[in-house]
Parts: structure tokens; C-alpha cells; sequence
């Protein structure tokens, strides 16, 4: 019967250990062997980390790394901004089928793929699009305007791509707050400012930190977006993995940048979890 | 003296219904008022209208002779007492009382002393840093009691606080709420769908049914001289028969079921005559048992019947007696005096009570 029980646990446990060993660690213990290798001539290679100096002492890399860090964050920042009062609405204020309906609006965009929806943005906003058009048309300006590639664009594809990630831990968190707390809130003398920050936004911390960490990852991470709807001047540091990958062949150095990356995101994700006094465990869980 | 808390023809509509319906009340300072009731009799409604979260339809609220229908919820000089209770679960129990204190703008020194003060009152002292899920029940409904009175409103307001509390608990925190009302010397509103804790702790209950106050009056009124037939079947237990008024006078009426039975009742001035439907509503707890005929035949009404099943509960132990004429049953309060311990399931039993202790109501209004 024991010994059942625990072939049973084995042949469980089995596919989870074959996604974390064949898809997560080997190919990551694969990228760090690539990562320090250094070419010294055609087809010899020697161990060191040369790659990860040339990061360092390339101006473009290190600015387009630390900038790819501060837009995440500050996408991430906006689609909180923009997350929480929709999520609030929808939580606490709409009420049976209005709640239901809202909740689908904001899923709807997510059945057709990020390429799509990234490409309705850029009808809306390229020179002879439909904002355009429309300026013209008004008369507020005289010609044609490209709104495209800087980096509200960017901005603006990033929120919406990540927006839903914001939305649903919010609304899950802001469900599970009591109605009379928030009632309570007011009838011992709070109005609507005092109740949200001592009493809303406390409950609620653990979805915000949780939704800030998933849109962070996928801004950081993204890579369609910055690339469709940033110019020249918004180089993401995803495209610049890609291009040492597949545009220059150059493994080594891109397999560096990955691995620099990953450092980045668990670093400013461990700093948030610490600012917030929050455990990875009590967000996710 | 004005009163605390009144409450001028408040009616309340949701859509079509009327969840109040012009109901007028006054609360005078210092008081315990219960209104009691079904759950959806509208009790709720009053006390979120009271406390600010709801507009009346019309009617008007005074609170110390003031109307306060233009007073936010936030500003209003009455705080209430949740039924879940609806302590602060992100803040320790000092934050939690001191809240209010700080959204009036008072110093921190200030909260602090006035904190521990109303600890001190409640009997927790030094319990300021503790989380709220450290407490226990009893606590915690002290806790949020203290919350409210720190701030000295003119009105508290409770809805069912006790609902969540296990019997045992329940029945300690009565007396206790009772003596903290005197001790905070504050007017008490609380509403509740429990006899009991309405007719223990109140000074004056309403009893409330269909958005209405069916009878307003102290716990002994209620249950000695119930107003209307919803009263004298809500408030403690009855027998109920329903039947034809046979004779009338004064007083006194004789009624005469659909099985048989010939019942004589007080009509208390609700002026039944000859011919009308009528309902009998008599307490189990009014019908006197004897082994025999000689113990009841001072009683107007005597019934003899046997022990169809015994509800032994200690000092509320009844007895179902079926009727021998017409085979209904009648609910029966049993005495603990010994007398009857050994009455098993089966035996004769006879059972009379006075006419002034079957109380009739004209059958058409319920």
C-alpha cells in the first residue's frame, strides 16, 4: 500500500520535474556554459567572462539595459495607476451581471494575439491613421501627424499588453475585502481619501505586489512591443538579445545579456518584495 | 428632554417594495432600543438609514433634535457596531480604535491616552499591540465596541453583533453589553432577529414585520399584552388555534375551533363579536399540568389528552400533549419540580389555563 502510494507521488511528481529539468534548468545551465565562453579564434574557445565585460564597457548596452529597466518599472507604476480604480470599480462598486460584463471587457482583447493587438494600435496611431485623420479633420492641426515609434507609443502598448495581469489579482484581493470594513471606514469618520490608504490599499497589498511582479517580468521581457511600436530612440534590451542571436550569431555575448537580464529582474522584484515587506510566498500564494 | 434618536414617518423603497413604511419612533437619551424581527422585515434598512449609507424615500431622522439627513455618514454623530463586526484586520487593536480619533485630527499623545482609557473600560487593558485575529470572539466584539464609544457618539447603533458568537458566548456578552451601555451611559440602538437578547438587554422593543413596528413597548409588554397576532406569535413561544367566535361579553369571548374544541380567551380590547374568525394564541408556558381533573378545575379551559412525545431540554423540557377530543396537539411547558419526572410517553395528562392567558385576535389580520 506505502509503496503504491508513493509510485503514485513519483508518477504525479514526474512531469513537473521533467518541465523544470528539460525546459528550465538545462537550457539555463546550457546559456551560463555559453555565456562564459570566450571566442579567441575560429572554432577555440577559452573560459572567462569577457562577454559580461564588453557589457559593461559598451556605453549602448548599459544604457539600454538600465532603460529598459526604468520604463518597466514605470509601465509598471501607470498600469497600477490605471489598474486600481477600474479594479475597484469592478470589485466593489458594479454589482451582478454589470460586474461580470466588466470583467469580460477586460479579457476580450486577450483572445486575439499581441501581435494583432499590437498592430491595432498602429492603425490607430501611425501618420495616416485614424488619430490623425481625425486631428485633421477637426482642424486642430494642419498636416499629418506620426504618433508612432517614441516611446509613448511604446508606453501605451505596454500598459495595454499588460493591463489584465494588473486587473485580475486586483480584483481578487479587492473581492475578499469586506464590505462593512470599508463601511466602517467612513462611519467612524474616514472619507474616501483616508479609507483608501489605511484601510483599501493595505488589503489590497499583496495583488498590487503580485500584479506589479507579473507586469513588470512581462515588460521587462517583452519584446513585440518595443520593437512594432518604439522608434530607433526606444531600443528595448530584449532586441538587443535578439539581434546578437540571430542577426550577428554572436551566442555567446546574447546568452550574457540573458543572464544579465534575468539578474535584473530578480533583483528588482527581491527590492519591491523587501519595500513592501511582502513574501513571495503570501503574493502568489 | 429631546430625545436622542427620532425618527419621523421614515419610509424607505426600494423599486416596488417598501422595505420601511412610515415608521416613527423615539429613542430617549441614555436608552436601550431594540428593534426586533424577521430577517427582510426592513430592521436593517432603518439602521443603515440611521447610520447614513441610505436615503429615505421620506421622513425625517433627528438625532438630538437635529436633522441629520444632509450629514455624510463620515460626519454624522452616530457610529455602528457591524454585524461581522468589521475590525480593521490590516491594523493592530490600538490603530483600530484610534482611527477614528485620527481622522478627527486628535494629537497622537491624545489617542494614546484615550485609547488605553477606553481598554481599560472594556476590561482589556493593555492589549494595544496585539493583531485582531489574537482575540477571541468575546474580545473582539468588545474591541469594536470601544472603537465606536472612543469616539462619544450621541447614538450607538449594533447590528446583530452577536449573531456570530457561539451560545454560550452569546448569552455571557448580553449581560455584558448591557452593562457596558450603562457604563458608557450612551443611547443604545440594536437590532436583532433574537428574542431573547432584545427582551433581556432593552429598555423599549419594537417589533418589526413587513417594514412596519408592529407594537412598541418594554420586553414584559410584548410578552404579557401582545397588540397583534405577529407579536404573540414571534415574541416567546404559542399554541395557536383558529376558529368562529361562538359568544361575546365583554372581554371574554368563546371560540370554537374546526376540530371541536370550545376555548374561552380575553379578546384584550381588540372587540371580536359573534360570528367573526378568530385566532387563540396560549404560552406553553401558561398551561398548568396535573395528573388529574382536581388540580386544573379552577381554569376556564381543561383539556385532557396524553403525552404524545416528551422534549427533555433541563429547565426547558416540554411536553406534547394530543388532545383527546379532536387529536391536536398542544405544546406544553413542563414544571421541574419533580412532580412529573416520572411522566413517560403514553400517560394521561390534564392540561387548563385561564381565559386571561389565551390571548384572540381577529383572524384577518394574520
Amino acid at each position: 500500500m506505502r509503496a503504491e502510494t508513493r509510485l503514485g507521488f513519483f508518477l504525479l511528481l514526474t512531469p513537473l520535474l521533467l518541465w523544470l529539468t528539460l525546459l528550465i534548468i538545462i537550457p539555463h545551465i546550457d546559456m551560463f556554459l555559453i555565456s562564459i565562453r570566450e571566442r579567441v579564434a575560429v572554432r577555440t574557445y577559452e573560459t572567462g567572462f569577457a562577454n559580461y565585460l564588453t557589457f559593461f564597457t559598451e556605453p549602448l548596452y548599459l544604457v539600454t539595459f538600465m532603460r529598459t529597466a526604468l520604463m518597466s518599472v514605470l509601465a509598471t507604476v501607470m498600469t497600477l495607476i490605471i489598474a486600481f480604480p477600474v479594479s475597484y470599480y469592478i470589485a466593489k462598486i458594479a454589482k451582478g451581471r454589470l460586474q461580470s460584463a466588466l470583467f469580460l471587457l477586460c479579457l476580450v482583447p486577450f483572445w486575439v494575439s499581441e501581435l494583432v493587438r499590437t498592430f491595432g494600435w498602429m492603425i490607430l496611431l501611425r501618420e495616416t491613421g485614424i488619430f490623425s485623420n481625425l486631428l485633421q479633420f477637426i482642424g486642430i492641426v494642419d498636416g499629418p501627424v506620426e504618433m508612432l515609434y517614441n516611446d509613448t507609443a511604446m508606453m501605451v502598448g505596454l500598459i495595454y499588453t499588460s493591463m489584465l495581469f494588473m486587473v485580475v489579482p486586483l480584483v481578487t484581493t479587492l473581492e475578499s475585502l469586506d464590505d462593512s470594513v470599508i463601511e466602517a471606514g467612513y462611519d467612524l469618520g474616514g472619507n474616501a481619501i483616508t479609507v483608501t490608504r489605511e484601510i483599501v490599499i493595505p488589503h489590497a497589498t499583496p495583488g498590487i505586489v503580485s500584479g506589479c511582479i507579473v507586469v513588470f517580468m512581462l515588460s521587462l521581457g517583452n519584446y513585440l512591443t518595443p520593437t512594432m511600436l518604439g522608434g530607433k530612440e526606444s531600443l528595448w534590451f530584449t532586441e538587443l538579445i535578439y539581434s546578437q542571436f540571430i542577426v550577428r550569431f554572436n551566442w555567446e555575448l546574447g546568452a550574457a545579456f540573458g543572464f544579465l537580464l534575468l539578474g535584473l529582474s530578480s533583483f528588482i522584484v527581491w527590492i519591491a518584495l523587501r519595500l513592501t515587506g511582502q513574501t513571495l510566498e503570501k503574493t502568489m500564494g | 428632554m429631546t430625545p436622542d434618536l427620532e425618527c419621523v414617518n421614515l419610509t424607505k423603497t426600494f423599486d416596488t417594495t417598501k422595505a420601511v413604511d412610515d415608521v416613527s419612533f423615539q429613542v430617549p437619551a441614555g436608552s436601550f432600543f431594540s428593534i426586533l424581527g424577521p430577517s427582510g422585515c426592513g430592521k436593517t434598512t432603518i439602521m443603515r438609514m440611521i447610520a447614513g449609507f441610505l436615503d429615505p424615500t421620506s421622513g425625517d431622522i433627528q438625532i438630538k433634535g437635529k436633522s441629520v439627513l444632509d450629514i455624510a455618514p463620515n460626519k454624522r454623530p452616530v457610529n455602528m457596531v457591524f454585524q461581522h463586526l468589521a475590525l480593521f484586520p490590516m491594523m493592530n487593536i490600538g490603530d483600530n480604535i484610534g482611527y477614528g480619533l485620527r481622522r478627527a485630527g486628535a494629537s497622537k499623545t491624545e489617542i494614546a491616552i484615550k485609547v488605553d482609557e477606553v481598554l481599560e473600560r472594556i476590561g482589556l487593558p493593555g492589549i494595544a499591540a496585539r493583531k485582531v485575529d489574537q482575540l477571541s470572539g468575546g474580545q473582539k466584539q468588545r474591541v469594536a465596541i470601544a472603537r465606536c464609544m472612543v469616539l462619544e457618539p450621541d447614538v450607538l447603533l449594533l447590528d446583530e453583533p452577536l449573531g456570530a458568537l457561539d451560545l454560550k458566548l452569546r448569552e455571557h456578552m448580553k449581560i455584558e453589553l448591557k452593562s457596558l451601555q450603562s457604563a458608557f451611559d450612551t443611547t443604545f440602538v440594536y437590532i436583532t432577529h433574537d428574542q431573547s437578547e432584545a427582551l433581556v438587554m432593552s429598555d423599549q422593543v419594537a417589533v418589526m414585520n413587513e417594514g412596519r413596528f408592529e407594537q412598541l413597548g418594554t420586553a414584559r409588554e410584548l410578552y404579557y399584552d401582545p397588540k397583534t397576532p405577529f407579536v404573540a406569535g414571534f415574541v416567546g413561544d404559542s399554541n395557536r388555534w383558529s376558529g368562529t367566535v361562538d359568544a361575546a361579553s365583554g372581554d371574554e369571548v368563546r371560540i370554537k375551533t374546526a376540530s371541536g374544541v370550545s376555548l374561552t380567551g380575553s379578546t384584550s380590547g381588540t372587540g371580536l363579536s359573534k360570528g367573526d374568525q378568530a385566532q387563540v394564541f396560549v404560552r406553553p408556558e401558561a398551561i398548568r399540568v396535573a395528573l388529574d381533573t382536581d388540580g386544573i378545575s379552577a381554569f376556564e379551559n381543561r383539556i385532557a389528552g396524553t403525552v404524545s412525545s416528551l422534549l427533555f431540554n433541563g429547565a426547558n423540557s416540554r411536553v406534547l400533549v394530543r388532545d383527546d377530543a379532536s387529536g391536536g396537539e398542544i405544546d406544553v411547558a413542563l414544571p421541574q419540580s419533580g412532580e412529573f419526572a416520572a411522566l413517560t410517553k403514553g400517560a394521561p395528562l390534564h392540561i387548563g389555563w385561564n381565559a386571561g392567558q389565551a390571548t384572540c385576535f381577529a383572524a384577518g389580520d394574520k
